[in-house]
């Protein structure tokens, strides 16, 4: 008999708090790291700088100072979406590390969960750090975006995590019947580096390739919670309609290529 | 009733088969040939609660796949198997809750943090109540001698120190059955008796049921009346240690040492010579004839010790394995 759902909630909860402190703990461990992490997470400034050298902005309907705080939103939504569940899953698949945690009464995925938000509360602080310096540096690029814009944001921020977590998550069920399924995350990375909006605002976009953009799931990891941050016009509703969609698409996918990955398991390295 | 069951139990494997060289990789790239590895074939075997069984066989025997089917970290490719009611494979919660697997020293525990964090996950994961969870790392930690290591990270533990941390965190939850596969590889002489004797104690204290492989023969003759052997993926005894000493060994060990040394033929009429070194000699002796043999031996030679043993059961098992015959 299951026992009653309070109860099972207070297990999640006590569960969810032990991963969480311990996987905080064990992140900071590695804070030098994670921060060179964030440093390198650094292309949006760098496209910055570029399209402001040629004044793309201008001739497409966004001014220099919306260009530039575009681009640091999307420094900050990507901080908070970056998701490498597959090279550690890869690597715990190869070293044998996998079989005890599949024989624990947990699933295995909020491991790896709790161990992406705990890198992100490391990360926090430095992600503070370099947006300081940005308005440093460039202090007319300053706002304060309304409370209702950064609560927005924020969700759309954690609607992109999930989405992105639950896209590399299923693409990493390939570990169980390659040892290298991570080039597969590589080959995707291209796709998500054009049309997320990491390398330019979609609205920057030829219209026909913005169109093709909004059908594939990139757009909603960087470019809503972007322009929800900066402050821009965004279809809301439409959006987080487009990441429950893909979410609904993803998640039997996932489902189905766990259990049959599990019946391919072999238990290396143990 | 069996709280472990196997039956017909087989697993088969697709290997990649490729030939050496670079025009073996070009062939194999271009036209892959796969091959089939029976690494276990129609194994039965059943355990009683409480029971503490050796598991036995070189290295390749199929002892650590018959292990991942028994907790279900793989599916079998034919035959069934139950531990604990359940089907491993389904892993269902409360069959995950029954059991433990411990397979080397680098397994659960957080590399760089103390394990007492990793307990903490564990006691949380498998639903112990905090000041449950603190009482049985106490007791536990005593029985395995660990005290400030449990705060020290991982990676600054000695091979002894992290293998007992794992056992702690394997055995919190108390499971019911134990899969420990070679639980004292690579630890050194007194950390290995010193995890044999906590195995012992935990078996006695919480009745709970072990198979064990272990490359280490002490291991098995310490801690395991009954012994399963494996070979080329088939069992081929179950049985107590003692008749497959007795079984596999006829003649028992006499050793002597003597006032002066004398020649292999002295001892030719007593039994077969195993070894002479000077004063020291070593004979093999069918058991039925051992007493009148040593009578006659302290009675026709100056004999200044003589001491009586079965062979190393090491050697006996791999005689076995070597001579290949095992039926």
């Amino acid at each position: 008999m299951r026992p009653p759902l309070a109860q099972r909630l207070g297990h999640a909860r006590r569960i969810a708090a032990v991963l969480l402190s311990s996987q905080y703990a064990y992140m900071l461990e590695y804070r030098a790291e994670i921060v060179l992490w964030a440093l390198s997470g650094v292309l949006p400034f760098i496209m910055l700088g570029l399209w402001s050298a040629v004044d793309a902005g201008g001739g497409l309907g966004m001014s220099s100072l919306q260009l530039a705080r575009y681009f640091l939103s999307a420094f900050v939504v990507r901080q908070f979406t970056i998701v490498w569940v597959m090279y550690t899953f890869e690597e715990d698949n190869l070293t044998g590390r996998l079989s005890p945690y599949l024989l624990q009464p947990l699933p295995l995925v909020w491991r790896y969960v709790a161990a992406h938000l705990s890198e992100q509360a490391t990360r926090l602080p430095f992600v503070a750090m370099l947006v300081g310096l940005f308005f440093l540096l460039y202090p007319a690029a300053f706002w304060w975006p309304s409370l209702a814009s950064v609560l927005l944001a924020m969700l759309a921020t954690l609607a992109a995590f999930a989405l992105r977590f639950l896209m590399q998550f299923t693409l990493t069920m390939v570990c169980f019947w390659s040892e290298k399924a991570s080039a597969l995350e590589r080959l995707l990375y291209l796709p998500y580096l054009y049309l997320s909006g990491l390398v330019a605002p979609l609205a920057l976009y030829p219209e026909g390739v913005r169109n093709f953009a909004f059908w594939t799931p990139f757009p909603y990891m960087v470019d809503v919670p972007a322009r929800i941050l900066a402050g821009e016009t965004v279809p809301v509703l439409q959006s987080f309609a487009a990441m429950a969609a893909w979410a609904a698409l993803l998640l039997p996918i996932n489902l189905l290529l766990w259990r049959r990955g599990l019946r391919h398991y072999s238990a290396m390295g143990a | 009733m069996a709280i472990v069951r196997a039956q017909g139990l087989g697993k088969t494997y697709r290997v990649a088969d490729k030939q050496p060289g670079l025009a073996g990789t070009l062939r194999h790239f271009v036209n892959r040939r796969e091959r089939l590895i029976a690494a276990v074939q129609d194994v039965s075997f059943a355990i009683e609660p409480g029971e503490f069984v050796g598991f036995l066989g070189a290295n390749g025997a199929g002892k650590t796949t018959t292990l991942k089917m028994l907790t279900g970290l793989i599916h079998p490719t034919s035959g069934t198997v139950e531990v604990a009611g359940c089907v491993p494979h389904r892993r269902q919660a409360a069959f995950l809750g029954q059991i433990t697997l411990v397979m080397g020293q680098k397994q659960q525990l957080i590399w760089d943090l103390p394990p007492l964090d990793s307990l903490r996950v564990n006691a949380a994961v498998y639903g112990i109540p905090p000041a449950e969870s603190r009482r049985r790392i106490d007791e536990l930690a005593d029985m395995l001698e660990l005290g400030d290591e449990l705060r020290r990270p991982v990676r600054k533990l000695s091979l002894g120190q992290r293998m007992k941390a794992e056992l702690l965190a394997a055995l919190l939850h108390r499971p019911a059955v134990l899969f420990l596969d070679e639980p004292t590889l690579g630890l050194d002489v007194n950390a290995q008796a010193r995890v044999r004797s906590f195995l012992a104690d935990y078996n006695r204290r919480f009745g709970a049921t072990v198979l064990l492989t272990s490359h280490y023969m002490a291991d098995i003759t310490a801690l395991c009346p009954r012994v399963l052997l494996i070979h080329e993926g088939r069992l081929f005894y179950d049985g107590s240690l003692e008749t497959l000493t007795q079984r596999l060994a006829p003649c028992r060990e006499v050793r002597l040492e003597l006032h002066a040394p004398l020649g292999a033929d002295v001892f030719a009429s007593y039994g077969d010579v195993e070894a002479i070194e000077g004063r020291e000699v070593r004979l093999l002796i069918p058991r039925e004839r051992l007493t009148e043999q040593v009578g006659r031996l302290l009675a026709d030679l100056a004999v200044v010790d003589l001491s009586v043993s079965d062979p190393p059961i090491e050697d006996i098992i791999g005689r076995l394995f070597h001579r290949g015959a095992l039926a």
